[in-house]
């Protein structure tokens, strides 16, 4: 009966990437336990510096939980997981999924916005790049990705800045505003300095897939009847590369999420990775741990979901 | 008594020019003579400097570039900015260089094990390293980071456990190829055993595919560097870091608007020699 079930699901894709979605989400939980409770390191004793007093670390030990023995730590935390409650913050004095809450619509946003900015630039960088193989303009496009995979993103956000805010006046310098104008006008510098960062590396894969899209049989039928190249690039070439691009997005992902934690820095928007940074400094344990936990499953559950947008867009992955 | 003189013609080598050779991987020679210019510039220059990195000159603080005595100005506490640029170029090229080679060497053997032996071993290896790579990596090091203490040592072991998934992933993908491969079952035909197979027919084919990715990590790993002293969370003052400059910079964008810049510039010189380093290392490292 278990078997047949478990066989029935292990059948379809959606079943047997759901599955292993489980199992990683299972897996990042007790990773981040071990990274954050096991790994040789005195949490207390390196916020509080070197000269701190033993007694001050063992107080801060205790309050974290961390005096005592790891399976009982273990036990508490699973414990606060099962319950829904990933502990309460020292600093804001409250519960720890309700301070994320409050802070992650800047955060999605930011994704969603710099993910959206990122296709609308690479697809057609790619296209170029993949029609003009070669030539000056294949070429400049690639040396352009070199360049910019080498710049920090924290620094193209500070170049902006001065660009933009100092020296143009025609965007805000940071912030999240009150109104959805002001949510918008100040999300688009940390979108774009976000979307650079993995521009160069979506422009580089989706560009290879255009070579062989390009020199597949159905392009040359299409150039055969006298399709103008304009043509085959937008309907065949382009219509190809959605899919991949869905997957590399889904790819790269967590590289986008893990950025939005510097460029939340740069231009003071309050949200979910500018917590992870507060809470640091704040020495608030239980914060950085639930924040470390929800944006690992949140990098998992988009995939899942990226993974199943491109197996119902595109049958052949599903029969894989 | 006349000994025999065998004379062996050398094999024709097509002869080209010494300069057609060294623009055979232009990126390669591009990236290596940078990188030179680079080693030299914070190695060597400094020695010529009249200042140190932290010698304070509070009578002349935020000079503009082309001042008199400070070519590239001064910080807000009148230490010589180009100083401060090369010395930090020191910090930054050896921590990163540093905090690659244990992920490079354990992500290397990690992954040739998994594939080479498979089963179980691999099983477990690849379900670390799918956990691992859900973390952002960002994420992951400011989580470890706070555990360990900020500061280098914390760098290293956060990139130590964070950094080694992505090449075992790619070492073991080559692997299971290699190990399908007609000359190693030519060796255990030959009664080899699975030690000197590994190193003498594995590794010789994987560690290439480790070395092209070094190139790529090391400029990521730089990056990360840069950006984890820009936080406060990297190296620590007084020592001279890239990220904490750009960070102090940013108080003085308004007036000195060099201070932030400059050091970015300077990373991105770095990043863009190593990645044409590791460009032109693919292409010649590529199997014919």
């Amino acid at each position: 009966m278990i078997e047949r079930a478990v066989h029935s699901i292990y059948d379809s894709y959606t079943g047997r990437r759901l599955l292993a979605a489980v199992f990683v989400v299972i897996g990042v939980v007790i990773a981040a336990f071990i990274l954050l409770h096991v790994v040789p390191g005195d949490p207390a004793r390196a916020v509080l510096g070197e000269h701190a007093s033993a007694g001050a670390v063992l107080a801060l030990d205790k309050q974290w939980g961390l005096n005592q023995s790891l399976p009982d730590q273990f036990g508490h935390y699973i414990h606060d997981l099962v319950t829904g409650q990933l502990g309460s913050s020292y600093f804001y004095h409250e519960n720890v999924i309700s301070l994320i809450g409050q802070r992650i619509a800047p955060t999605a946003w930011l994704v969603l916005f710099a993910s959206a900015l990122a296709v609308l630039i690479s697809v057609p960088l790619a296209a170029i790049a993949a029609s003009r193989h070669d030539r000056f303009a294949d070429h400049a496009i690639r040396a352009g990705g070199v360049v910019g995979l080498g710049m920090p993103a924290f620094w193209i956000g500070i170049v902006f800045i001065e660009i933009f805010a100092q020296h143009l006046h025609v965007l805000p310098t940071g912030g999240w505003g009150n109104s959805d104008w002001q949510h918008f006008e100040g999300l688009i510098m940390p979108a774009l300095t976000a979307a650079l960062a993995i521009i160069p590396i979506l422009v580089r894969s989706l560009r290879v897939g255009m070579l062989e899209v390009l020199e597949s049989d159905f392009v040359a039928s299409a150039r055969a009847r006298g399709l103008s190249e304009r043509r085959v690039l937008l309907v065949h070439v382009a219509r190809n590369a959605v899919i991949p691009t869905i997957t590399l997005l889904g790819l790269n992902i967590a590289y986008l999420v893990g950025s939005t934690v510097i460029v939340e820095q740069v231009f003071a928007l309050n949200g979910v990775g500018y917590l992870l940074v507060d809470s640091i400094t704040n020495r608030d344990y239980p914060v950085v741990q639930g924040l470390v936990l929800f944006m690992a499953t949140a990098v998992v559950l988009i995939n899942l979901a990226t993974d199943l947008i491109s197996a119902r867009l595109d049958p052949r992955i599903r029969l894989r | 008594m006349s000994a025999t003189v065998i004379e062996i013609d050398p094999p024709r080598v097509r002869t080209t020019s010494r300069w057609s050779r060294l623009w055979a991987y232009p990126s390669l020679t591009i990236g290596v003579a940078l990188f030179i210019v680079i080693l030299l510039a914070i190695f060597v220059v400094p020695l010529f400097l009249s200042y140190g990195p932290d010698s304070l000159d509070l009578t002349s603080i935020l000079k503009p570039p082309f001042s008199a005595h400070h070519l590239l100005g001064t910080d807000e506490l009148g230490r010589d900015e180009l100083t401060r640029l090369l010395y930090a170029g020191r910090t930054d090229l050896k921590v990163g260089v540093l905090a690659v080679i244990f992920p490079f060497c354990f992500g290397t053997a990690v992954g040739t094990l998994a594939g080479f032996y498979g089963g179980k071993l691999d099983w477990i290896v690849m379900r670390i390293v799918d956990v691992l790579v859900a973390f952002p990596f960002y994420v992951l090091v400011i989580g470890l980071v706070f555990v360990v203490g900020a500061g280098t040592r914390g760098i290293y072991i956060a990139f130590g456990i964070a950094d080694w998934v992505i090449y075992a992933r790619t070492v073991r993908a080559t692997t299971l190829v290699v190990r399908e491969a007609e000359y190693v079952a030519a060796a255990r035909v030959g009664g080899l055993s699975d030690l000197r197979i590994l190193i003498r027919h594995v590794l010789p084919n994987t560690i290439t595919q480790a070395i092209v990715y070094s190139m790529t990590d090391i400029v990521l790993v730089i990056i990360a560097v840069v950006t984890l002293g820009y936080l406060g969370l990297g190296v620590q003052p007084p020592t001279p870091d890239w990220g904490a400059m750009i960070y102090d910079g940013q108080n003085f964008i308004t007036s000195n608007w060099e201070l932030s810049t400059l050091p970015g510039i300077a990373v991105a010189i770095t990043a863009l020699s190593l990645s044409l380093i590791g460009d032109g290392l693919a292409d010649l490292l590529r199997p014919r």
